[in-house]
């Protein structure tokens, strides 16, 4: 008899216990429920216009029609996939998403880290100040204006072209030339956010400890050496984060510069997947098919993200995003 | 400090002039079209920048700013940016407090809640088809709402209040303050740097962006600056409010011409003005935002 009864009592306390934990949560939460006030605005925004859009991608696997509703609409499973990647279209338009992209990570990477290394040499901080001041100014330009900017300047009798007339005889079509419009695009690109994006490195490079470079003096290491043995590696940690992100973010290049650039003479260079994924879906209404391109879009953007972290993490032996 | 050699020297006297040099590039086109706004471009290209007074006009601005579209889009990109601003701050604060607060129950799920949208994301479409059912297309709601709960910035203001002593709130908790007390008393007014961070970033965010309200607003009494903007410098469409009085087809291309600059000069000027006296909290914000 003994024993059930030492049971029993173990499994009342047991009980208790659990009582008492799911208890203390709804105590919590009555005592704290201030908290949860406070967390439910962000909730509910982030749940609406960023979850119901991962369910709604759905028809993506469905013929959406607006009469039937996302749910009611007929599955067809991978059709529209099929359709994009055996379309005439697709390896060009695919190409000109991973060329642009590409090159901009190529060439527009390592600049702003150059600009830091040569800011960091300017020894007096008022000369500094105002070549930064003039470095940053792009980035507060709207995109529209930049690319009114580039037409203007770059149009047949604009400013460059005219600079340009004393070496050639007519016009560099800038606008109209599809092998133009890749360089325009990295090219502005480079003018509107490499100073900007040289902040963080100039900020990193503030915390080299003097005493390195004046031992490395005294050792007779000239300033190009200690740029790189010194300078370099300190901004190592910043570059390995910034260029996964960097890589991650590849496919999911910017529609909006892109869009504003084009013309109908250029489209075979600057087509890209977003651009077709909107003229498609909301310029000719074929719901389900651009849905499907624009979650092509972001299956490659998910790999080359774990893809480059893996990279990353190999070269810099620990130096990784998660 | 240190003994330069002369080969480091002209290292960095060439790095001086290769900066000066970068910074030009920066500011040609800017300073092309501000000069192009009040000269004729065609002097401008050919005999350079012009003394002679009766080259120099303010047609360009004249035209714009007698244009409603204009005046009216600049004043709803006010009102967006205000708009979007205040909510991304008051969403943003309220929800990383909580975040913030030592054993917190259900801190990972909401963390995670809202770390899965950086990876995820239903994509244009669907997004589009979501506004659409809610029946915000053309509605200042549409342009305001979705976007103005970014991870990044509860990251950055939850790390920032993580950062605040705690003594501070125990002290007011043995004195009998509530939560709420302590957040309004006590934390926000600690806080006042890091919202300027973000107001600053989501103001200029919206400010210059177009995307959103050319695919949900389709009333042009509702359109922002950016929309107008884009017409008048990519479409090539003069708004007719502009040029109603124009007659022969040289000169309309030419009125034209001195809209895009004058256009361009009022609609970035204010920013570019008021940049250089925040640009301590812009970078603030880049900074703080790398330490996650």
């Amino acid at each position: 008899m003994e024993e059930p009864i030492n049971k029993k009592i173990k499994s009342m306390k047991k009980s208790k216990i659990k009582d008492r934990t799911e208890q203390s949560f709804l105590q919590y939460f009555k005592s704290n429920y201030t908290l949860y006030l406070f967390l439910a605005p962000a909730v509910i925004v982030v749940f609406i216009f960023n979850y119901i859009p991962m369910y709604g991608a759905l028809i993506a696997f469905k013929d959406f029609s607006a009469m039937k509703g996302i749910l009611g609409s007929d599955w067809v499973g991978l059709e529209h996939f099929k359709e994009f990647l055996t379309s005439p279209n697709f390896l060009n338009i695919f190409l000109n998403t991973i060329k642009l992209s590409f090159l901009e990570l190529i060439i527009g990477f390592p600049i702003p880290i150059i600009l830091a290394l040569m800011l960091n040499q300017i020894r007096r901080a008022m000369v500094k100040k105002n070549i930064q001041l003039v470095l940053y100014a792009p980035n507060f330009i709207s995109v529209v204006i930049v690319a009114g900017m580039i037409f203007i300047l770059l149009s047949p009798t604009g400013p460059i072209n005219t600079i340009f007339s004393m070496f050639t005889n007519s016009p560099v079509p800038f606008m109209t030339d599809p092998d133009m419009f890749r360089p325009i695009y990295i090219f502005s690109g480079i003018w509107q956010t490499a100073g900007w994006a040289s902040i963080i490195y100039v900020a990193a490079l503030a915390n080299v400890d003097p005493q390195l470079h004046e031992a490395a003096t005294l050792d007779g290491a000239s300033l190009f050496q200690r740029m790189i043995h010194i300078d370099l590696p300190t901004l190592k940690p910043v570059i390995a984060v910034l260029l996964i992100l960097s890589v991650g973010g590849i496919m999911a290049i910017g529609f909006e510069k892109a869009y504003l650039l084009q013309t109908d003479l250029n489209l075979p260079a600057s087509e890209i997947l977003p651009t077709y994924v909107y003229k498609r879906g909301l310029q000719l209404g074929d719901y389900s098919y651009s849905t499907a391109v624009g979650l092509f879009n972001s299956i490659i953007n998910v790999v080359l993200l774990i893809f480059a972290n893996n990279v990353v993490k190999k070269l810099s032996k620990g130096e990784s995003l998660y | 400090m240190h003994n330069y050699s002369r080969k480091d020297r002209a290292i960095l006297f060439f790095n001086k002039i290769l900066l000066v040099f970068i910074a030009l590039i920066i500011i040609f086109p800017l300073l092309y079209v501000l000069l192009g706004s009040f000269l004729d471009p065609s002097v401008l290209l050919s005999k350079g920048i012009s003394f002679n007074p009766s080259d120099w006009t303010l047609e360009g601005y004249r035209r714009v700013f007698q244009d409603d579209l204009i005046v009216r889009s600049f004043l709803n990109s006010i009102l967006y940016a205000v708009g979007f601003t205040l909510i991304t701050i008051v969403f943003t604060v309220l929800a990383a407090y909580p975040l913030s607060v030592e054993g917190f129950k259900g801190k990972n799920f909401f963390m995670i809640f809202f770390l899965v949208t950086m990876f995820f994301n239903g994509g244009l479409i669907p997004t589009y088809l979501l506004i659409k059912d809610l029946g915000l297309i053309n509605s200042i709601w549409a342009i305001i709402l979705p976007g103005s709960v970014a991870v990044w910035n509860i990251i950055l203001v939850r790390t920032f209040f993580k950062g605040l002593p705690k003594e501070l709130k125990e002290a007011a908790k043995m004195d009998g303050a509530s939560e709420l007390q302590i957040f309004l008393k006590i934390v926000l007014p600690l806080a006042k740097p890091v919202i300027f961070v973000i107001a600053l970033y989501a103001f200029v965010g919206q400010w210059n962006s177009y995307f959103n309200a050319m695919i949900y607003l389709e009333d042009q009494d509702l359109y922002p600056l950016q929309l107008v903007l884009r017409s008048i410098l990519i479409q090539n469409e003069v708004q007719p409010g502009m040029i109603n009085d124009m007659q022969a087809a040289a000169e309309l291309s030419k009125i034209a011409e001195k809209i895009k600059y004058a256009s361009i000069v009022v609609s970035s000027l204010p920013l570019l003005i008021m940049y250089p006296f925040f640009q301590k909290y812009f970078e603030k914000g880049v900074m703080v935002g790398s330490l996650k």
